[in-house]
């Protein structure tokens, strides 16, 4: 819906005010400043830096298989593609050659990780558009694969389970199982996300042409990710630069040409689907093997520089890392994809109501310890 | 059962037998009031436990169920708890307009009550003009929110009451005027009258078409009166926090609070007299024992409140600008052209009796 100016006598102030760093859409501590006149938004400064712990820095001083812990603290709903992602820098940088188990089941965990947070990511969406259900049962079916990753790493949420080499341990032997089981219960249950909120005429009039990001603008400011993918851009690292076991499995990179907050939501319900589909083509033949190949007990990597990207639930995080062949890093820096797609909140959020920033922030799909580090 | 329900009727005569007339009527009606308040303050709470429970249902969870059976205690504690609170407020704030915000609020939804029919005779007030009234009176509450949110010194709670005006004043129209094309049907804004024109039938049905029609639009608007999802731009939690009544604590928000599930009631409460025959059996097959009539007033009241959770609990939150298209742009136009339709049917006696 285009806003129409109205012409009058009345003089119009703007003001501002302060969203965050406590507010409810800010899903953390965020703190906007917003510069409003009325209803309508003029500037949006997002002011960062309440969650900073200095991750980067302690990188520095840790040995890299500490490093990996770190990680699960930055983007926590994507904890395993975060410990990924270290791992594979390391495990490149040293020419390890891992075993067809390792990749295997780091795709599918990484996968799963995907669904958890995507599922979380359409709970909070329809909270922040007045919804207020979505939530549990977004919850409902992350709360399944939060217990597959109990079982199988000890942890449901900061999962510590890849190292470099490999993995901590084995899986458990239920989680096959388990993991089918989850896959035939959420294929009944997500049709039920596009019933519940995905159909519904207010929500369409929400986000449909709301926030929208051009193609030109996804590319320039960096997005990745669903974001990127909402607006045309193929960005999915996955597809084109794949790692682990994603040359095995075919898949489709859900893409969007409108750019706008339906758009971005879209996305992310197809790369739901997507998900259970990779799943489905790699649990049943899952090779045997070693869960872990021998690394030395302290990791040195060979002098020089090592990048790695790869797919989180919310975009391309690299991982970049420069070694001077001690045991630490000389420089570790994450290319975190919340940061970038951050930026361009004032880009897609000037011009509309309040109630479209909440919107096209939700589809920004913002996890504050990614962006703070 | 031949007892006098007329409760305000009844408790004057029987004190004028002690004290002079006009005394008698002030006390009466005094003790009616409390009566009254001490009903609605308990509905009230429960109300807010039936959403509470309703709530759960719609999102896969138990519930209130800690305090007493069934958590039938719960919203007791919890006023509880908001009475022995400390009232807080912000520094600047406008303290007088500040305080006497909630008053507005509270005392605009108990005045409505008095009106209803809860079953034959068993009204507080049956004034001749009872539709008019409770219109009247259910555009006072919005007074307070525009005053809590002024007078707050609180940004958010400005732009909640902003939209808070903007919104009540704008579906007033479409609740008047759906109320409206009834009143054609029945020829009286009694609220007893237009009880009894619907022994022949429940309203929605004596004016089939357009009595649906303005029934849906009553409904809606009048979920946006109350200020619920999915018209609940003032307290949009994603947006703005808590609204209005942000910088409110203790009793002073239970005002608030309790008057929203009040204000549900009286929308249900409306609906349910004008629409669907208020405290009439269906069929009549209650008819000979008038204090059931409460059961059955009661019953349709809480089915429709039932409606209203389910709005709530499934839709997601319009914007500010599609609220106010959606009553200018299609609700009021609707709504105009239904009272012509409705003209004509009473004018040409289309209607359906039984």
């Amino acid at each position: 819906m285009e806003t129409t100016l109205v012409k009058s006598n009345f003089k119009s102030e703007e003001y501002f005010i302060n969203m965050g760093p406590q507010h409810p859409a800010t899903h953390g501590v965020l703190r906007l400043l917003l510069t409003i006149d009325g209803e309508i938004i003029k500037k949006v400064e997002p002011d960062l830096g309440y969650i900073h712990r200095s991750i980067e820095k302690m990188c520095e001083r840790d040995s890299y298989q500490q490093i990996v812990h770190l990680t699960d603290r930055m983007d926590y709903l994507s904890s395993h593609i975060n410990n990924e992602a270290v791992c594979l820098t390391v495990e490149n940088a040293l020419q390890l050659e891992l075993p067809d188990r390792v990749k295997v089941i780091r795709t599918i965990l990484s996968e799963l990780t995907r669904i958890a947070s995507h599922c979380l990511w359409w709970g909070v969406m329809g909270m922040d558009v007045g919804a207020l259900t979505t939530y549990f049962y977004g919850f409902r079916d992350r709360e399944m694969i939060n217990d597959i990753f109990e079982e199988t790493c000890g942890a449901r949420l900061t999962m510590n389970y890849n190292i470099p080499g490999g993995l901590m341990f084995d899986i458990h032997p239920n989680f096959v199982q388990r993991t089918k089981d989850f896959i035939a219960h959420f294929k009944t249950k997500l049709p039920e996300y596009d019933t519940l909120l995905t159909g519904n005429v207010i929500f369409q009039k929400r986000t449909k042409g709301v926030g929208v990001l051009s193609k030109e603008d996804a590319i320039s400011f960096g997005a990745s990710g669903p974001v990127g993918r909402g607006s045309g851009y193929s960005c999915d690292v996955r597809k084109h630069h794949p790692y682990s076991a994603y040359d095995r499995v075919t898949f489709n990179e859900a893409l969007k040409t409108e750019g706008d907050t339906f758009a971005r939501y879209q996305v992310r319900i197809q790369e739901m689907w997507e998900a259970m589909s990779i799943i489905e083509q790699l649990i049943d033949n899952i090779p045997e093997g070693e869960h872990k190949v021998a690394t030395n007990a302290v990791i040195k990597l060979p002098k020089g520089e090592y990048y790695q990207k790869v797919e989180t639930a919310r975009g391309e995080l690299g991982v970049y890392i420069i070694s001077t062949g001690t045991k630490n890093p000389y420089r570790l820096k994450f290319r975190s994809p919340g940061f970038s797609n951050l930026s361009l909140l004032n880009h897609i959020a000037v011009g509309g109501k309040i109630g479209d920033l909440v919107a096209s922030m939700a589809t920004l799909d913002l996890v504050i310890p990614d962006i703070d580090r | 059962m031949n007892i006098s329900l007329n409760i305000t009727e009844t408790i004057q005569e029987w004190l004028i037998g002690f004290m002079p007339e006009g005394v008698a009527s002030i006390l009466g009606m005094s003790i009616v009031a409390l009566i009254y308040l001490a009903i609605f303050a308990v509905a009230g709470l429960y109300l807010v436990l039936l959403e509470r429970k309703v709530a759960a249902w719609f999102q896969l969870r138990i519930g209130p169920n800690r305090v007493g059976y069934w958590g039938l205690f719960q919203t007791m504690a919890d006023a509880l708890k908001l009475v022995s609170k400390e009232l807080t407020g912000t520094v600047k704030a406008d303290k007088f307009l500040y305080n006497l915000a909630p008053y507005f609020v509270i005392i605009s939804s108990l005045m409505a009550l008095a009106v209803f029919p809860f079953t034959k005779e068993f009204q507080a007030f049956d004034i001749n003009i009872g539709i008019f009234f409770l219109i009247a009176i259910s555009s006072v509450g919005v007074i307070g929110i525009l005053l809590a949110g002024w007078s707050s010194n609180n940004k958010f709670a400005l732009i909640g009451a902003m939209r808070s005006g903007v919104q009540t004043i704008s579906y007033e129209l479409s609740i008047g005027l759906s109320l409206l094309t009834m009143v054609l049907l029945t020829g009286s804004l009694q609220l007893s009258e237009i009880v009894e024109t619907q022994k022949e039938g429940w309203l929605i049905l004596q004016g089939h078409v357009p009595a649906v029609i303005a029934f849906m639009i009553y409904m809606i608007a009048g979920t946006a009166e109350t200020n619920r999802a999915p018209f609940d731009m003032v307290e949009a939690e994603s947006e703005l926090g808590a609204g209005f009544h942000t910088e409110y604590s203790g009793m002073k928000f239970a005002y608030f609070f309790l008057a929203e599930f009040i204000n549900m009631f009286i929308i249900a409460a409306i609906a349910t007299t004008v629409f669907f025959g208020a405290w009439l059996s269906p069929f009549g097959i209650t008819e000979s024992i008038p204090w059931l009539g409460v059961f059955w007033f009661l019953g349709k009241t809480l089915m429709l409140v039932f409606l209203m959770m389910w709005f709530r609990w499934t839709f997601p939150r319009l914007r500010v600008d599609q609220l106010l298209t959606l009553e200018w742009k299609y609700l009021l136009p609707i709504n105009l052209v239904n009272i012509v339709i409705m003209a004509i049917i009473v004018w040409l006696n289309l209607t359906i009796k039984f």
